[in-house]
């Protein structure tokens, strides 16, 4: 006792105690592989048997691709080259760049046009795309495929300033007579587009597309990745239209008219796209008039359109169930007609809902145009398939051109799919 | 005052189809019947026209006339003498086939990987994720094609398996994997209990069938005992010998055996033969849409909400039972929907067998004998007659199953 009243106090801080690191096991990268990758047994089991696969993986692909030879004409000269070694023979892609892009038939000297036309796509879907830039570019948006037609075909320009004359006059006359009656300016715009197209139509000279500025350019000639496009962006933004008139259609409380759109929606949700092509290839001729002759690639145009816009059809159905009850009902106390209530109040919000389901079909649907190499056209696949496999030069030749399409394929779907995603984040207006 | 009266009745004027709303739909209608009416009067005028110009009908006679071409992957006897119609069968139970096996084996591609991707190891859901996104955004078209080359190319031919040292050797003496195709060994019976193996096969299966309700029935019984006190009774050894026992017995009755393929000449004999083109389809279609079940599985998951595994976690549920008895039964509710209609793509992407040769409803209805015959208008809907119908029978069957586990809301 007496010690301790003398000395009451055995130690006194002086200062705080500078905080002691954390210990080696609870920090840094220790404390993340503990958490992440070893956090139990079977967690470090899976660990250990995924690194594995990934170096399975590695040590088949990586010397394959850095051993890989890209200034060879032809498989045997890669293999004298190769010696022995594991690499890839990436010559192919050097040598047949352009037949995978623009097909075999298509001219050399005028690849310049698809290119441009594929960037003027960017430029004219931009403003689609992303709502901040001006809405002036939307013209040029609306201008875009006469112009994408012109460079592509080639041939007189005669025929897409018709048919742009022909949507200008049907478009002038729905802002007319629209305002009064949609029914009215509707019909009176499809008539006047018809009468427009008719003389326009006599207007043109026979063989006006011979002597061309641009050389003419049948469809049979397209080929290659550019084809896949041309039927992915086409189908798509036809068959957004006609998926969004069905879906409204579907919702409709005219028994008949629901009942066309019910049956042609479960149609062709029900058969495989490839019998929808052999359609287009063997049995659509029958149904156009003795005369007429339509290319292979207006047919197939024709039938990825009609499968698409079911699909979109049924998507959009989605976003329109999603609406509550309660937004019709406001349209109508508003006094609003069918179609304003549609264009005004029920489209805008069952678009912006159904944006993800519409993404997912156009990517679905840009990767099944792979299919028309079934139907003998040479996309991509179709490409790859026949001249190029089949050529004595590159006969063997599987995993570097099989790659590239994959990899092209890879490339725009998951850039579309993360475009989506942003979208969805941008457009979210609800509260969470 | 009168506030209220009753509207005049008014009598109906023609104007009213074209200005009043209640009778304007009427007019739509008739519109669109006319419009319907014109366009099939006009397009089966053209099909007419056409169809005599080229000196065509239309007639599924040719149904029996003799196909002449080989299939080699089937499940029923075909010869080239057989007729088209027959093919067409042929075809029919190879797609049925191929459908089915993708279907079982997308399933369990698609929950592991689903599953793993939330699993909370950073390296496999990472792996997951790549697995989903990379398989997702490719054509299924180019993996059937890419598979399909491994399977031709990248495999050794049998010849290699020849010799004192060959190249190649079986895979534990059983298994065969050649560019001609895959050979397992096939189970028969030495004293089947039936002449035929057919029906011996129907009496195994008859067997399974009914350890299966007997295990249902144990279950049953098993709940009503912990329902009465509180005590499940420990089922797994009678479930197991409800399974095991009848089985093993039947098995050696009948003197199960297995014949191995075995390399006789230029090519292996015996065993079951599973050909390259409908493995490239199989596994293609099964990789493919494994990652958008994938997708399916883990969105289900993730839908349910965290409050649930928590009350469960509280209740004093191993994380295994919070799975099987909490998260999964919820969860199933919301992944079957889109499980039904990735079954229904299987199906009808089992149509691209047509680009790797593999005999099914389209290579042989719709590419074969359209061929030959020259009849594409019969053949193609009768092919999509038979996609329809699988189809609704495929989503029938599913729909059915759905309502079995939808929400019972009172």
């Amino acid at each position: 006792m007496s010690d301790k009243t003398t000395n009451p106090i055995a130690f006194v801080a002086k200062g705080t105690i500078p905080p002691a690191p954390p210990p080696a096991s609870q920090a840094g990268v220790v404390k993340w592989v503990r958490d992440n990758l070893f956090s139990s047994v079977p967690n470090g089991v899976l660990t250990l048997v995924a690194l594995a696969v990934i170096y399975l993986l590695l040590q088949k692909t990586v010397p394959w691709l850095v051993n890989g030879v890209w200034t060879t004409s032809s498989l045997n000269e890669c293999r004298e080259v190769l010696d022995g070694r594991v690499g890839a023979c990436f010559s192919v892609l050097t040598e047949r760049w352009h037949q995978l892009l623009y097909g075999f038939k298509y001219p050399a000297d005028q690849y310049w046009r698809p290119n441009l036309a594929l960037v003027l796509l960017l430029v004219a879907a931009a403003p689609v795309l992303f709502f901040d830039l001006p809405r002036k570019l939307l013209i040029f948006t609306g201008l875009y495929p006469f112009i994408a037609f012109w460079l592509i075909w080639g041939g007189t320009i005669m025929a897409p300033i018709v048919a742009l004359v022909g949507f200008v006059a049907a478009g002038a006359v729905f802002q007319i007579y629209g305002r009064g009656s949609f029914a009215l300016g509707f019909f009176g715009g499809i008539a006047t587009a018809l009468i427009v197209w008719t003389l326009g139509g006599m207007l043109i000279p026979e063989g006006a597309s011979d002597n061309a500025m641009l050389q003419a350019v049948p469809s049979r000639d397209l080929g290659g990745f550019m084809l896949n496009l041309m039927l992915g962006v086409t189908c798509v933004s036809l068959s957004l239209p006609l998926g969004i008139a069905l879906a409204l259609g579907r919702q409709s409380d005219m028994p008949l008219i629901k009942w066309i759109c019910v049956v042609f929606i479960e149609f062709v949700r029900g058969v495989p796209l490839i019998t929808l092509l052999f359609v287009a290839s063997v049995m659509l001729a029958y149904f156009f008039p003795p005369d007429a002759t339509v290319d292979l690639f207006l047919r197939v145009v024709i039938m990825i359109t009609l499968f698409s816009a079911a699909y979109i059809a049924e998507v959009i159905r989605g976003g329109l169930a999603a609406l509550p009850k309660g937004q019709y009902e406001a349209a109508d106390s508003l006094g609003l007609d069918y179609p304003q209530a549609m264009r005004l109040i029920i489209l805008p919000q069952a678009l912006k809902i159904s944006i993800p389901g519409i993404v997912n079909v156009a990517v679905g649907l840009f990767k099944d145009t792979t299919l028309v190499s079934v139907i003998s056209m040479f996309d991509l696949v179709g490409m790859i398939r026949g001249p190029i496999l089949a050529s004595t030069e590159w006969n063997g030749v599987y995993w570097e051109l099989l790659g590239f399409a994959a990899f092209l394929f890879f490339i725009v779907c998951y850039g579309i799919s993360q475009y989506s995603q942003w979208l969805e984040r941008r457009l979210a207006t609800d509260h969470r | 005052m009168s506030t209220l009266s009753d509207p005049p009745q008014e009598q109906f004027r023609l104007s009213m189809l074209v200005n009043d709303t209640r009778y304007r739909s009427l007019t739509f209608q008739a519109i669109a019947a006319l419009l319907l009416a014109l366009s099939i009067w006009y397009l089966g005028n053209n099909l007419i026209q056409n169809l005599r110009a080229a000196g065509l009908n239309i007639s599924y006679d040719f149904l029996g006339n003799p196909a002449g071409y080989d299939i080699n992957q089937r499940l029923v006897e075909y010869d080239n003498q057989d007729s088209h119609g027959r093919a067409a069968l042929v075809g029919i139970l190879n797609t049925l086939l191929v459908a089915f096996l993708a279907c079982i084996t997308a399933t369990i591609f698609g929950v592991i990987a689903g599953v793993l991707r939330l699993s909370n190891n950073w390296l496999v859901s990472k792996l997951m994720a790549v697995y989903v996104e990379i398989f997702r955004n490719i054509p299924v078209l180019i993996w059937i094609i890419i598979i399909f080359t491994i399977m031709t190319a990248a495999l050794p031919g049998p010849r290699a398996f020849r010799g004192d040292d060959p190249a190649s050797t079986m895979v534990l003496d059983l298994f065969a994997f050649t560019n001609r195709g895959v050979y397992i060994p096939m189970p028969w019976f030495e004293s089947g209990i039936f002449a035929s193996a057919a029906l011996n096969w129907l009496l195994v299966l008859a067997v399974l069938v009914g350890s299966f309700v007997a295990t249902r029935k144990i279950e049953a019984w098993a709940s009503h005992k912990q329902e009465e006190t509180g005590v499940r009774p420990k089922t797994l050894f009678m479930v197991l010998g409800v399974w095991l026992v009848p089985f093993l017995l039947l098995m050696v009755i009948m003197g199960l055996s297995w014949e191995v393929p075995a390399l006789k000449g230029f090519n292996f004999q015996g065993g079951i033969k599973i050909g390259g083109p409908l493995i490239a389809l199989w596994f293609a279609l099964s990789i493919y849409t494994g990652a958008f079940i994938a997708e399916n599985v883990r969105a289900g998951i993730q839908a349910i909400s965290k409050g649930q595994t928590e009350a469960a976690a509280a209740l004093g549920l191993r994380p295994g039972r919070i799975m099987n008895l909490v998260v999964l039964p919820q969860a199933l509710r919301v992944i079957i929907p889109p499980l039904i209609s990735q079954y229904l793509n299987i199906t009808k992407n089992s149509s691209l067998a047509i680009a790797v040769g593999y005999a099914d409803i389209t290579a042989t209805l719709g590419g074969i004998t359209l061929n030959q015959t020259g009849r594409a208008i019969e053949c193609v809907l009768l092919l999509m007659l038979f996609y329809l119908t699988a189809s609704l029978v495929i989503s029938m069957v599913m729909n059915v199953y759905n309502a079995s586990v939808k929400l019972k809301e009172r």
